[in-house]
């Protein structure tokens, strides 16, 4: 623990520190472009010079300097204001000062930086470097001539995403940021370097010339394009919401996100059910409430009704449609659509218990029918960093490119019960060993597999639980707290072969086998589930409504309204108070407060924010064995629901990324 | 050196380079190479094994030798590294070729000492043999660059011609070392001054004159 002087004041930083972080703990400002706290030290663009005793006497990288005791550093002397001064007009050199056509006007480093700490004045004269122009894919545009070599890109790439596609070419003034032969950036993750860049050399191209960062209305979310539960910000404008971008929370996603989640936005105003749908003589027919309410009235399906709730729904509008189906006497309530039908007894053996932020000091990880890649995006970076740290990785199920060292054990389920005796004895061994099921693994009968393993390896332990399993849906959580969930998975309620059916946004079930049911579909977008639907009722995106989102810890989250729904879309929860007026039944509600606090008295872990606690993992001494070639649920990492499907970018992503199909673009 | 660019991938490339490969001798120089280095750290001889790619490209075409995008490739693959990690190097040092060149790269350095003692005649002499900065002769033999200083300012002015320096040049000796090179034969390298062997002061030293014939003690002459 360093004691060390800044600005004359003296403070005490931990060992380890840089000089840079100790001027921070001491509450000055260090103007930065290529350090960034999740990046490693680049030391490049100098702009955080301070000027350091004991030392050589001239300004010094702060960022790449290590604090020590007795340092004397001064970030207010001439010497700084001179040598700040002098780095801005250097970077500003090349730099084409085309700021009023540039998208990153208004939340500009390089902008806000050359304000509080530049000349005010160039006194350069001569050309301008300019640089050919780069492509980088369909989410990033690039104007490269904007670079000044941060190489927060490359590092990037390199070192969070896993994938080296970004690199530095040629030297000196020459030097260039560009892929190779300028192939797209290929990875789940490439458009956070659109964040990371500091100057407006990369940004988001469907974004392009939208709008300027000082026009929007900022609104915080959560992601529900996967169930990490990633911390968003919506900027909308009007009644649009024209970007998404990560919120910094080092619990959940740090400050990354996925794109497939980055670009939910280009669907939300597209393939919008905007208006009731009636079924008339097999035909879907536009219709107004009043006939929509009174069609799903005339119904009459007693307690022969049923529930199915989509991926992307909050846990308030769960509550309301199982309140309405308890009112009418039923209980079938069902949200893993695609059949799954693990045991959901106890809400601990079906949690990510090592949590997002600790899985990172797990020592021995085994990947058990998880392509966590496509799953869980932002999962990936945390295993990197487990592996950094020295952890080992074996993966069962079809092998995907894991970006790190791991060791394929099989595709097949029942190899976690015959494990290679080198593979068992490392986790036996191992300090703080994980194993993390996906999909794949619950599908095959992996959940009382998994749990043998972890019993038998002891995975929970004083201060440690490595017991995990990672779901795909942001609502699989919340739904399974309030419920959500038959004995024989989605195959009972078919079994059961409800009269009424009352969808979610159920888009991924198999609506064939319901070919007999009422199907009231109760969604956003027309996809699959209004195909199929007989009555559609327009509905609130996550973008339009206030709810409550669980991830696959257990992370009870809230997300805000950002706008209205278009058209005669309403919020979810009013739909289904209407629902019970129209069946004459009473739910107990009459307003989002007072069913969000009818949801809390029910289930108290869904009105505090933070991890709920779903008490230990059962011990089991014997399991039916796990078998079956294990299947990825994934087909199409950008199209995995009805947002993603609606979004010209995704498609487009999928098409030119995924099945390499080129879409031409008119010239600029 | 803002207009260094990799030759364009195309299917003429790759058909002819797509199978790159080392003869026997370089992949036994190329195991040594990569030996040197302590496991797990084999990138570090990406710049010993692309400069071994280049000479193995240049022996094969008879040229001084260049760096087409497959043979990156394979180097890349032989240290399991991605492949702009190579290109990145490959484009950051200007001893690696990125496009094709002639038989004789003809490296003439323009910095100031070579300028002031008349690098000016030796470029004159080059265009006069037909040689233009950054293009390669017709017939293949001579591609010439300019360069900046390479360390052989007490020589001036000097040329670099694939592994060789030429020093102490004026128009005339550079004039005959390009036809010597053009017919095939080798002319003798380092300096071209007569009377001189390296870079020992012309006309016998100016300094420590008393130390030429025997150990001179200058200690009380301070």
């Amino acid at each position: 623990m360093p004691k060390l002087k800044v600005d004359g004041v003296e403070i005490e930083v931990p060992a380890g520190a840089t000089v840079l972080q100790a001027c921070e703990l001491a509450g000055k400002e260090i103007p930065r472009f290529c350090y960034h706290e999740r990046l490693s030290i680049a030391g490049n663009c100098r702009m955080c010079l301070v000027e350091v005793k004991p030392g050589p006497p001239k300004p010094q990288a702060s960022c790449a300097l290590p604090a020590s005791e007795g340092q004397e550093i001064r970030t207010d002397s001439e010497m700084v204001k001179k040598a700040r001064e002098g780095v801005m007009e250097f970077l500003l050199i090349n730099h084409p000062l085309d700021c009023p056509i540039c998208d990153q006007g208004g939340e500009c480093d390089l902008q806000d930086q050359s304000v509080a700490y530049g000349r005010g004045a160039s006194r350069y004269h001569e050309e301008k470097r300019a640089v050919t122009q780069k492509t980088m894919g369909p989410l990033i545009k690039t104007v490269m001539t904007r670079c000044i070599h941060c190489t927060r890109c490359v590092r990037f790439s390199e070192e969070v995403a896993g994938v080296d596609e970004i690199g530095a070419l040629y030297r000196g003034e020459g030097m260039q940021i560009a892929t190779y032969l300028e192939q797209a950036a290929k990875h789940e993750l490439s458009a956070n370097v659109i964040d990371l860049c500091p100057v407006g050399a990369l940004t988001s191209r469907p974004y392009a010339f939208e709008a300027r960062p000082w026009e929007l209305k900022k609104t915080i979310g959560i992601d529900v394009s996967d169930a990490i539960g990633a911390n968003i910000r919506l900027d909308s404008r009007g009644r649009e919401v024209l970007r998404i971008l990560p919120r910094v929370n080092d619990d959940v996603n740090e400050e990354w996100l996925a794109d497939r989640a980055r670009y939910l936005v280009d669907g939300l105003t597209r393939r919008r059910l905007d208006t009731p749908w009636l079924r008339v003589d097999g035909k879907l027919q536009a219709a107004t409430w009043a006939e929509a309410l009174a069609a799903v009235g005339k119904v009459h399906p007693g307690s022969s009704v049923a529930v199915i709730a989509g991926d992307m729904v909050d846990c308030e509008t769960m509550f309301a449609a199982k309140k309405l189906a308890n009112a009418l006497g039923s209980t079938m309530l069902e949200g893993r659509q695609t059949g799954l039908a693990y045991d959901t007894s106890n809400l601990a053996a079906v949690a990510f218990n090592s949590t997002l932020a600790g899985i990172e000091s797990a020592d021995a990880i085994l990947i058990y029918g998880s392509h966590v890649r496509d799953e869980a995006p932002l999962l990936n970076p945390r295993l990197r960093k487990a592996v950094k740290a020295g952890a080992k990785v074996w993966l069962i199920g079809p092998w995907w490119d894991t970006t790190y060292p791991a060791t394929h054990l099989g595709d097949d389920a029942s190899v976690i019960d015959a494990l290679p005796e080198d593979v068992a004895s490392v986790f036996a061994n191992a300090a703080r060993p994980a194993i993390i099921i996906g999909g794949g693994a619950l599908a095959k009968g992996g959940l009382g597999a998994g749990l043998g393993f972890a019993a038998r390896f002891n995975l929970v332990r004083e201060g440690w639980n490595g017991f995990n399993v990672l779901h795909f849906a942001a609502a699989r959580m919340g739904g399974l707290m309030l419920g959500y969930a038959q004995a024989g998975g989605i195959g009972d309620i078919v079994a059961a072969a409800p009269k009424l059916v009352i969808s979610l946004g159920a888009d991924e079930v198999d609506w064939s086998k319901f070919a007999n049911s009422l199907i009231v579909h109760i969604g956003h977008h027309g996809d699959k589930a209004a195909h199929a639907a007989d009555v559609i009722l327009p509905a609130a995106a996550f973008s339009e409504k206030d709810g409550t989102y669980v991830n696959t810890e257990g992370r009870v989250q809230f997300s805000e309204k950002a706008v209205f729904a278009p058209g005669e879309a309403r919020e979810d929860w009013t739909i289904l108070r209407a629902l019970a007026d129209a069946f004459g039944v009473t739910v107990g509600f009459d307003s989002f407060d007072e069913l969000r606090a009818a949801m809390i008295a029910e289930v108290p872990a869904l009105g505090a924010e933070g991890l709920a606690d779903y008490g230990a993992i059962p011990a089991i001494a014997d399991h039916a064995p796990a078998s079956g070639v294990i299947g990825y649920a994934v087909k199409d990492r950008y199209l995995t629901n009805a947002i993603g499907r609606a979004s010209p970018t995704l498609q487009r992503c999928s098409a030119e990324l995924i099945h390499g199909v080129f879409q031409a673009e008119a010239a600029e | 050196m803002a207009d260094r660019h990799p030759e364009p991938d195309s299917p003429a490339l790759r058909a002819r380079w797509g199978q790159f490969a080392w003869t026997g001798d370089n992949a036994a120089r190329a195991q040594d190479i990569i030996a040197r280095y302590p496991a797990g750290r084999q990138r570090s001889a990406v710049m010993p094994l692309l400069d071994l790619a280049q000479r193995q490209v240049g022996a094969e075409e008879q040229t001084q030798g260049w760096l087409p995008l497959p043979v990156m490739e394979f180097v890349a693959r032989e240290l399991a590294m991605p492949v702009i990690r190579v290109l990145e190097v490959a484009t950051f040092y200007t001893m690696y070729n990125l496009a094709p060149i002639g038989r004789f790269h003809v490296q003439i350095c323009g910095t100031t000492p070579c300028m002031l003692r008349g690098s000016d005649d030796i470029m004159a002499a080059c265009k006069a043999k037909g040689l233009k900065k950054g293009h390669t002769t017709p017939d293949g033999l001579f591609t010439l660059t300019e360069v900046e200083c390479m360390g052989n300012c007490a020589s001036a002015p000097m040329v670099q011609i694939n592994d060789d320096n030429y020093e102490d040049l004026t128009a005339d000796s550079m004039t005959h070392i390009l036809d010597e090179l053009a017919a095939g034969r080798q002319p003798k390298t380092g300096t071209q001054a007569p009377g001189r062997h390296t870079v020992e002061p012309l006309g016998g030293p100016t300094t420590l004159v008393a130390m030429v014939s025997e150990n001179h003690d200058y200690r009380g002459e301070w």
